[in-house]
């Protein structure tokens, strides 16, 4: 499928899913489908570093908190629309990527792992001491009661927002996978040494799939204080969007973009159905357990065994 | 905020660091092994002092045992439980080579799955143990030794210096020391690396187990104050140099020190960014820390 067909897909697609869940009539349903969604966006973002490149990233949660942060000091300083703030928290994120990517990429992979756990801790630390975006106690951030533009609820909006956003984390992934740059991110995750002597510029593509996962991932957050309208660092940093950015994409597999949508709208919907149905502390259980077993069992994940079953060879 | 202009605070602030920091060095000195000596990234480490301060916590309510007793106890549990997850670890990950990403999500997942269980039994309150010294202070001049701080800090440094003995003096130990660089030699030397590696992780987590009871003495833990100790432990561990556990003693009692000084003068809700700091600093600027080699 040549690119402009698999955008095209991408878009017919997301607008079957939104006519279905307007069907469905119900707010719920926008909802717990937003999560699901956030959820593609994270871990298919995550994968372009991790599944790609090879490199572990479990800072998801600071990536994505950066984003949502940075539209409560907007929200503070000068209200403006959230395409916007998602481009700001796109960039925001990207840039701490790249900076943090700087200093730890140059070093074994184990060490730039570490240093994201602990950038989590460290940026929850500073949100905590910072009162303008609320400090410990959290932010309210009200939604505006309608859009001007579209006629549209609120969740609804949001929803769009989010489903544009996964179609378009989707689009990136692909194209990346199949350009150039994919191949040289492959070529890292086999034989670093080999691929470095063979001339692949290694630390510059290891910091372009870092900025790009990131600034991903802050898109995913910048929309987030609307959503949850009340804002704490506990709920921003928590560790479940670590957990789930990298159980998703690699229950799904980890070499193609297909793993982590898959990955994403299974284990997603399982955890809100576990959430509503048990309690979300078990929901976590689940996660947790499920991404030991997979990456014990079937590395691969389920396009892993998938391929190993209907193929011939 | 801001209160270290006073002569006694200062010196209070540096001796409570002395003691943070042998404290650390306990906690951190399994890291040292499973990450520093076996290049296996055990970011779980944390979640097992949880749990040895969870296991001193239980045996201490109900049976009002001392809890570094209880941790002594409970060592061949510990030992046990690292023996088999190397084994799982060997198995699933190291025999298959190359992919140390999945190793690394591994222990993530074991992290994450303890913390949550640790939950789900006790739910997220504080707990705390009961034991004579907790209370007790000593004073020399103007200098506060509370004797909470004080013996796991003796204990701690005690664990650190038969460890280093035992890994220097021991055929055992040296050869837990040579596996990392060379398991060709080893073999010709008639040890079997992988049972070395298995013996030295085990010991890696049968450490969480005391370090645990220290960390529950020291102050009340729920399950989720281990998050904060993955940065402090790695910290400590790089800018020690990697394998070297006189390195990781010096900056153990660095780390406490400094951070010490920023809860004094900063505020204690500064504390958790030093260490990231401190591990960003080493990472950008010597790579191979303190003693490195």
């Amino acid at each position: 499928m040549p690119g402009w067909a698999f955008v095209l897909a991408c878009a017919v697609g997301a607008g079957v899913v939104f006519a279905g869940v307007r069907l469905a009539g119900n707010d719920y349903v926008f909802f717990a489908g937003y999560t699901v969604l956030q959820f593609v966006v994270l871990a298919t973002a995550w994968n372009i570093l991790g599944g790609y490149a090879g490199y572990v990233n479990f800072g998801t949660a600071a990536f994505f908190a950066l984003g949502a942060y940075s539209t409560v000091f907007f929200h503070k300083f000068h209200p403006l629309p959230i395409p916007v703030l998602i481009v700001i928290g796109a960039a925001v994120s990207g840039l701490v990527g790249l900076g943090m990517g700087y200093l730890t990429l140059r070093l074994r992979g184990a060490f730039f792992a570490i240093a994201t756990l602990a950038l989590a801790v460290v940026l929850q630390t500073l949100v905590v001491n910072w009162d303008y975006v609320g400090g410990s106690r959290g932010a309210y951030v009200i939604r505006p009661a309608d859009i001007p533009a579209l006629d549209l609820p609120y969740i609804e909006y949001l929803f769009l927002v989010m489903l544009a956003l996964a179609a378009i984390s989707l689009v990136v992934a692909r194209t990346v996978e199949r350009s150039k740059l994919g191949y040289g991110f492959a070529t890292i995750r086999d034989d670093e040494l080999a691929a470095e002597a063979s001339g692949v510029p290694t630390l510059k593509l290891k910091l372009i799939a870092t900025a790009l996962s990131g600034a991903l991932m802050g898109m995913a957050g910048a929309p987030f204080p609307y959503y949850i309208s009340y804002l704490q660092p506990s709920s921003a940093f928590a560790l479940e969007y670590a957990v789930n950015a990298i159980a998703m994409p690699m229950i799904g597999g980890t070499t193609t973009w297909v793993g982590p949508l898959v990955g994403a709208l299974l284990l997603g919907t399982l955890e809100q159905i576990t959430t509503v149905t048990i309690s979300s502390a078990v929901n976590l259980l689940i996660v947790g357990v499920l991404l030991v077993a997979f990456v014990i069992i079937a590395p691969n994940g389920l396009v892993g065994l998938w391929q190993r079953l209907f193929s011939k060879r | 905020m801001g209160a270290c202009n006073s002569y006694d605070l200062l010196l209070n602030a540096v001796m409570a660091g002395l003691l943070l920091g042998g404290f650390y060095a306990a906690v951190t000195v399994g890291v040292s092994i499973s990450f520093g000596i076996l290049d296996i990234v055990n970011i779980a480490h944390p979640a097992f002092i949880i749990l040895g301060s969870y296991i001193a916590y239980i045996v201490n309510t109900r049976i009002g045992l001392d809890p570094i007793l209880t941790s002594v106890v409970a060592l061949p549990a510990f030992y046990a439980l690292g023996a088999a997850i190397y084994q799982v670890y060997y198995v699933s990950f190291e025999k298959r080579g190359q992919d140390s990403m999945r190793g690394l999500a591994f222990f993530f997942g074991i992290l994450f799955i303890t913390e949550v269980v640790l939950i789900l039994v006790f739910g997220v309150d504080y707990r705390y143990v009961q034991a004579d010294y907790i209370e007790t202070s000593w004073h020399i001049g103007v200098v506060d030794l509370p004797l909470r701080m004080l013996v796991p800090c003796a204990m701690s440094l005690a664990v650190f210096a038969s460890l280093h003995l035992f890994l220097t003096r021991t055929f055992t130990g040296r050869a837990i020391m040579a596996v990392a660089q060379d398991q060709l030699a080893l073999q010709l030397m008639a040890a079997d690396p992988i049972r070395i590696k298995r013996i030295a992780f085990a010991i890696s987590i049968a450490t969480a187990s005391m370090a645990g009871a220290f960390l529950i003495v020291i102050q009340p833990v729920e399950p989720s104050i281990g998050r904060d100790y993955i940065g402090r432990v790695f910290a400590i561990c790089v800018l020690g140099g990697l394998g070297s556990l006189p390195g990781t003693l010096i900056a153990a009692v660095l780390l406490g020190v400094v951070e010490s000084f920023t809860a004094t003068c900063a505020g204690p809700s500064w504390a958790p960014a030093v260490s990231f700091g401190l591990l960003l600093l080493t990472l950008a600027f010597r790579p191979a820390g303190l003693l490195g080699r």
